[in-house]
């Protein structure tokens, strides 16, 4: 070992401080971007909030349902992570010009080399499969229409991304010849390292690097990628849980602004022509564009992995309606990144999401009892209705007749309302 | 053994100065709708026989709101809450009951945040729960070992988690039940919520009820169980639309409960 730090040294910290630093950079982006939202203010339940970071996020017991895919991805993310301890020592290595540090803490780390060599093999294994179900086996819900382009390359990517770095790892190790001749922890690398054994040691040290130097650029690449990929759900899956839910699903929220006014209309004493308190803007109902919407809207909105278990489950989806929950939340993190290029010249409202999907919803919550990660397509396509009707009066003419029914007659069909209590005596 | 109805409204009972032990929300479907109609009868058939004293609001009640808010409507929908619990309030209401899960969910989750906070139950869970307490004896009768699936609500299950209660009354029944392959959590939509019921439905391939009836059908069942007076509409409009009604037959669970005790 050299001088520190030597010319490496110091490329090294180049590197990672701008994979770092850009990263800081867009993940800042990111906050502004969802804080464009309504706030929601404090949340209540935060017992149940941790349990379900716990159970959903981290057990991700929802994904599981689906045994195949859910196991295969426990695995994967397990795996993924745990391998990435690794990364710890390549960073105090790659800044302080020292090889293999941790190997000081003896023969554990063998062992824990050992493991990580395994789960490398299973994980790669495992995106193979992944890639298989998404591109040969053609699985449904990976080839609907809001699957094509970007999002269909961005699925393959991610899983290249992540066979490539298993095997940079794998070789990584295989190539270093002085953890080779210690013989501890190379359970699977020992037997690549038989079959190249032979080359000359200049040449294997060269690979060593090569991959070295691959795998650690490869990750922050990676980590650089995610705030273009859906595959930025690893991060975002546990805030996007622990604000998800935790009332009953078909509790629909009641919107206080309305309730103030129908309590004054209601009031005998309210002064109906009292005029507004100066300076109050009157509030838009509904949504018609992303900012509109709440922040855990629009974080929901970002953590969207795409996997599709929702629109698989949707009841108009699944009878060939337009509509479609993941495009739904697509389409809102679409609008919502595209916003500071956009500007108001685009909406979320017919631009991203047409009235046909809208008006095609049961609210039957199918896909939010379906998704992995808590998100809830519902509460936004509620808000685009309310927006539609209560802005615009813009609801099916069908529904128009079921609502003045409903105000006249209070039934949504055009019966008196003194015959309710007819059956009795029918 | 027809047994005339006694059902006194709320505006009765409080004249005679006695609150009912319950409410039984009746519901504009239950009101009105001649097939939802019978269901609401055969509840109020098994409430008298298990002796529990209840009541109806009658002409003074009105739409929980629940299509105007899922249209999007939330004006309309606040203003019947509030109308409606002004009603419930003055009469000190203080556990209600009803056959339609979209009344269900409404009363139970939507009104205590606009002044109204009562006990509410589906009638399955209430009457599971007179069952469980002997109040209400339910066998077999003339469905015993026949073959019965039950469809879920979506706001019964789902929207509430309740899967179990109307199923334990079923099994009570001595009847076989079998489950589609899409059950309980994974139930799929009969399609008349969120307001659907009151539209055609959007451009597609199917309707949702006919997806949901074919699948009904195919496990063999000579009886769909249902616990919405809309799903049980959709439910017999599809059953029919493939031509199974000689063999399917659609029914609220309180009806083949009520049909098994010759009520
Ligand atoms: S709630 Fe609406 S979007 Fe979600 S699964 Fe049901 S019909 Fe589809
Ligand atoms: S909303 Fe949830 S279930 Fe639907 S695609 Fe996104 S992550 Fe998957």
């Amino acid at each position: 070992m050299g001088a520190w730090p030597s010319l490496s040294n110091v490329i090294f910290a180049l590197i990672f401080g701008a994979g770092v630093g850009y990263f800081t950079f867009n993940m800042r982006r990111l906050v502004a971007l969802i804080k464009k939202g309504r706030p929601v203010g404090p949340v209540a339940h935060k017992k149940e909030r941790w349990r379900n970071v716990l159970y959903i996020a981290l057990g991700q017991s929802k994904l599981v349902k689906r045994p195949v895919s859910g196991l295969m991805h426990v695995l994967v993310y397990l795996g993924f992570v745990i391998i990435n301890i690794e990364v710890l020592e390549i960073v105090i290595d790659g800044l302080f010009g020292t090889h293999r540090i941790f190997q000081f803490i003896g023969p554990a780390y063998g062992v824990l080399i050992g493991l990580f060599e395994v789960l490398a093999v299973l994980v790669f294994f495992a995106v193979v499969i992944f890639w298989l179900r998404r591109n040969a086996l053609k699985l449904k819900r990976f080839w609907s229409p809001e699957m094509s382009g970007w999002p269909k390359k961005d699925a393959n990517l991610i899983l290249y991304f992540e066979m490539v770095l298993m095997g940079l790892f794998l070789m990584m190790n295989a190539s270093d010849l002085s953890f080779q001749q210690l013989n501890q922890g190379n359970w699977i690398s020992g037997s690549i390292y038989s079959m190249i054994q032979d080359w000359p040691q200049a040449q294997l040290h060269l690979i060593e690097r090569i991959c070295w130097w691959t795998h650690i650029v490869g990750i922050l690449g990676f980590l650089n990628y995610l705030y273009f990929s859906k595959h930025l759900h690893i991060l975002l899956a546990f805030p996007n849980v622990y604000y998800g839910r935790v009332t009953p699903a078909g509790q629909f929220e009641n919107l206080d602004s309305v309730t103030e006014q129908v309590k004054l209309m209601m009031d005998p004493a309210a002064d109906p022509y009292a005029a507004q308190p100066e300076g109050t803007v009157p509030e838009k109902f509904g949504a018609s564009d992303v900012t509109d919407l709440t922040q855990v809207q629009l974080l929901n909105a970002m953590t969207c992995t795409e996997c599709g278990r929702c629109t698989s489950e949707c009841p108009a989806n699944q009878t060939g309606k337009l509509l479609s929950p993941r495009k739904i939340m697509m389409d809102t993190r679409d609008r919502l990144m595209a916003l500071p290029k956009e500007g108001e010249s685009k909406q979320l409202l017919d631009d991203y999401i047409s009235r046909d999907e809208l008006w095609a919803c049961t609210t039957c919550n199918a896909c939010v009892e379906a998704c992995p990660v808590s998100i809830d397509p519902v509460s936004i396509i509620m808000a685009m209705r309310q927006y539609l009707v209560m802005e615009q009066s813009a609801a099916p003419s069908e529904l128009n007749v079921t609502m003045s029914n409903i105000e006249n007659n209070a039934a949504p069909w055009p019966f008196n309302q003194q015959d309710r209590g007819n059956w009795i005596n029918e | 053994m027809e047994k005339a109805l006694n059902v006194p409204t709320m505006a009765e009972c409080q004249a005679q100065g006695k609150l009912p032990e319950v409410l039984f929300w009746v519901g504009c479907a239950g009101s009105f709708d001649d097939r939802a109609k019978k269901i609401t009868k055969a509840f109020a058939k098994l409430l008298q026989a298990s002796g529990v004293s209840f009541a109806v609001l009658g002409a003074e009640e009105g739409c929980t709101g629940d299509p105007a808010k899922r249209s999007g409507n939330e004006f309309l929908f606040q203003m019947q809450a509030m109308m409606n619990i002004e009603v419930l309030n003055g009469y000190g209401v203080g556990q209600i009951v009803t056959t339609c899960p979209h009344c269900f969910n409404t009363l139970k989750n939507e009104y205590p945040g606009l002044g109204g906070s009562y006990q509410v139950m589906h009638h399955t869970q209430f009457l599971k729960n007179l069952m469980d307490s002997g109040r209400l004896k339910v066998s077999g009768g003339s469905f015993r070992g026949k073959k019965i699936t039950y469809h879920d609500p979506c706001y019964l299950g789902r929207a509430n988690g309740e899967y179990e209660a109307p199923r334990a009354l079923l099994s009570a029944l001595e009847s076989e039940l079998i489950e589609m392959k899409r059950c309980k959590t994974r139930g799929l939509c009969c399609g008349a919520g969120g307001a659907q019921m009151f539209k055609e439905p959007e451009k597609g391939n199917k309707d949702i009820n006919i997806e949901r009836s074919e699948e009904a059908i195919e496990t063999g069942a000579s009886f769909v169980a249902t616990g919405c007076p809309f799903c049980n509409t959709m439910m017999t409009d599809g059953v029919t639309a493939k031509g199974a009604e000689s063999k399917v037959a659609v029914m609220d669970v309180a009806e083949l409960i009520a049909k098994a005790a010759d009520l």
